[in-house]
């Protein structure tokens, strides 16, 4: 039997925000598939491009950083930095060639249960499209 | 701001010019290029004597270290330094007086139009000088050395940014012969008092190298062009950094990768049984020494906006990956997101030390 293919999305969520946000999605008992795999982090900011790249190049078909709204940050300032940084990983991404669509940012708010499952439930079937990440095979990495 | 005509050959008024600071205190010490007298290479020194001057070579289009580099750990020694630097060599040291790494306080900078430098294995394989006449003229007639280092091929920024004296050697003349020396700041003007010269007031013109640019424009597109790393794929990646030994000698030659520890270098990436294992498990066989493509991601990401192009990581690379052609066609991209040009202005801040609200419409 073919089994299907699972996506496995690395996640980065804000503990302000993202996190509080997929909590609240639980709570209402709204539906978002499993691919997504939660890492908490303090702020968005806190997530090192090094975090994304290591991410992709372990087999993560998709990476997503969830954070506070811009505005909104509970540091003030982190997810602008962190909008920054991971504009940076995208082009870096783009001019050499890597699939930069694997890598996606999201503004999720604590009280945005219902977007926290649409985006997880958008993304993983955008990930689904683009299939398997060929990093997962590759040993020489 | 004033200029001063250079009646000699640009190499020897900028040799005699530093023995003029240094022979009347103004200075303590002159950084410069050196030919070792011992043997038939170069280095650069540090000479606070000014009778060991006579084996500067100021203008020698060599460059063993990125002098940008090793200014960052005298320029704040309180002692007053006059330094010869190439024009990317001073834009990656305002790169680390952005980082806190250097300053200006103390420091007379003397830069020139570059024509390119030679790669470090052609330095060490044939004499100069007898490359130096063909090099002259071909950098006079505003067309590019075919031997010098890729990243110089296809670098525009050869007039310098914000030098305190600029020499004018590439494209205007052969011999120097005929070269300006510009002064382009209140602290050039008084280091030079008193120092000999015919004294105008020419400014500096940058549509003289014209052709010069559009020659290295040229050479930009047809490097970027034919770079391996180009097109989709993770295949294209894997073949060309796929090579890499993981010595990090590209890291440590960089002028702008400055951290004393490097986050690759850290207990981060102190590989242990359970992270064999646990690759393992998943794969079946592990490339050692590991993340050797992760290493050279993770400084893309960390520092190519600040990328000068100076070349040194392509230079010492034992196995030739062109890490600097990489760096620079990557960092062209990367910079232009914040509109930032590494090196051009002490006051324009790192791009991820800032931000502004409205930016980046189409993330998030």
């Amino acid at each position: 039997m073919k089994t299907e293919f699972t996506p496995r999305i690395t996640s980065f969520l804000c503990k302000w925000c993202s996190y509080t946000g997929a909590d609240l999605a639980g709570t209402a008992r709204l539906q978002y598939p499993a691919s997504i795999i939660p890492i908490q982090v303090m702020c968005s900011s806190r997530v090192d491009p090094v975090f994304l790249i290591k991410a992709f190049l372990s087999g993560s078909d998709g990476v997503l950083i969830g954070g506070c709204h811009p505005g909104d940050c509970h540091y003030e300032t982190g997810n602008y930095h962190a909008r920054r940084r991971f504009a940076i990983v995208k082009s870096v991404f783009e001019s050499l060639g890597l699939e930069s669509d694997r890598l996606k940012l999201s503004w999720i708010s604590a009280s945005e249960g219902p977007k926290f499952a649409r985006v997880a439930n958008e993304y993983t079937e955008e990930i689904m499209k683009l299939g398997e990440n060929p990093t997962r095979k590759s040993i020489f990495l | 701001m004033s200029s001063i005509t250079i009646d000699t050959s640009a190499s020897r008024k900028v040799r005699d010019l530093l023995k003029y600071l240094i022979e009347n205190g103004k200075i303590d010490a002159a950084l410069t290029m050196r030919k070792i007298p011992e043997n038939n290479s170069y280095d650069l020194g540090l000479i606070t004597d000014a009778s060991n001057l006579d084996e500067a070579v100021p203008l020698i289009p060599v460059m063993t270290v990125n002098a940008g580099h090793v200014l960052s750990s005298i320029s704040t020694s309180g002692k007053k330094i006059a330094a010869v630097l190439k024009p990317c060599e001073l834009r990656a040291f305002v790169e680390l007086v952005k980082r806190e790494q250097g300053s200006f306080e103390n420091l007379l900078t003397i830069s020139h139009t570059c024509g390119g430098v030679f790669p470090l294995d052609l330095v060490v394989a044939e004499k100069i000088e007898e490359l130096l006449p063909k090099y002259e003229k071909t950098v006079s007639n505003g067309e590019v050395p075919a031997n010098t280092r890729d990243t110089c091929r296809a670098c525009e920024h050869f007039i310098p940014m914000n030098a305190d004296i600029t020499v004018s050697v590439a494209g205007e003349c052969e011999s120097g012969k005929g070269c300006v020396m510009y002064l382009n700041s209140e602290k050039a003007e008084e280091f030079t008092e008193g120092f000999a010269g015919e004294r105008g007031e020419l400014k500096f013109d940058p549509s003289v190298l014209k052709k010069t640019l559009d020659a290295r424009l040229a050479e930009k597109d047809k490097l970027f062009a034919s770079m391996t790393t180009n097109g989709p794929g993770l295949d294209r990646l894997l073949d060309t950094f796929g090579k890499c030994v993981g010595c990090h000698g590209c890291n440590s030659v960089c002028p702008i990768c400055y951290c004393l520890l490097c986050d690759f270098e850290s207990a981060n990436f102190d590989y242990n049984l359970p992270y064999f294992e646990e690759h393992l498990s998943r794969k079946g066989a592990l490339r050692l020494p590991p993340d050797t493509i992760f290493f050279h991601l993770g400084r893309l990401t960390h520092m190519s906006f600040s990328c000068v192009g100076c070349g040194m990581c392509s230079d010492v690379c034992p196995v030739g990956i062109p890490v600097a052609a990489i760096f620079k066609k990557t960092g062209e991209k990367t910079a232009a997101l914040f509109d930032y040009v590494s090196g051009r202005d002490v006051e324009e801040p790192i791009p991820v030390m800032v931000y502004k609200e409205e930016e980046f419409p189409d993330i998030g």
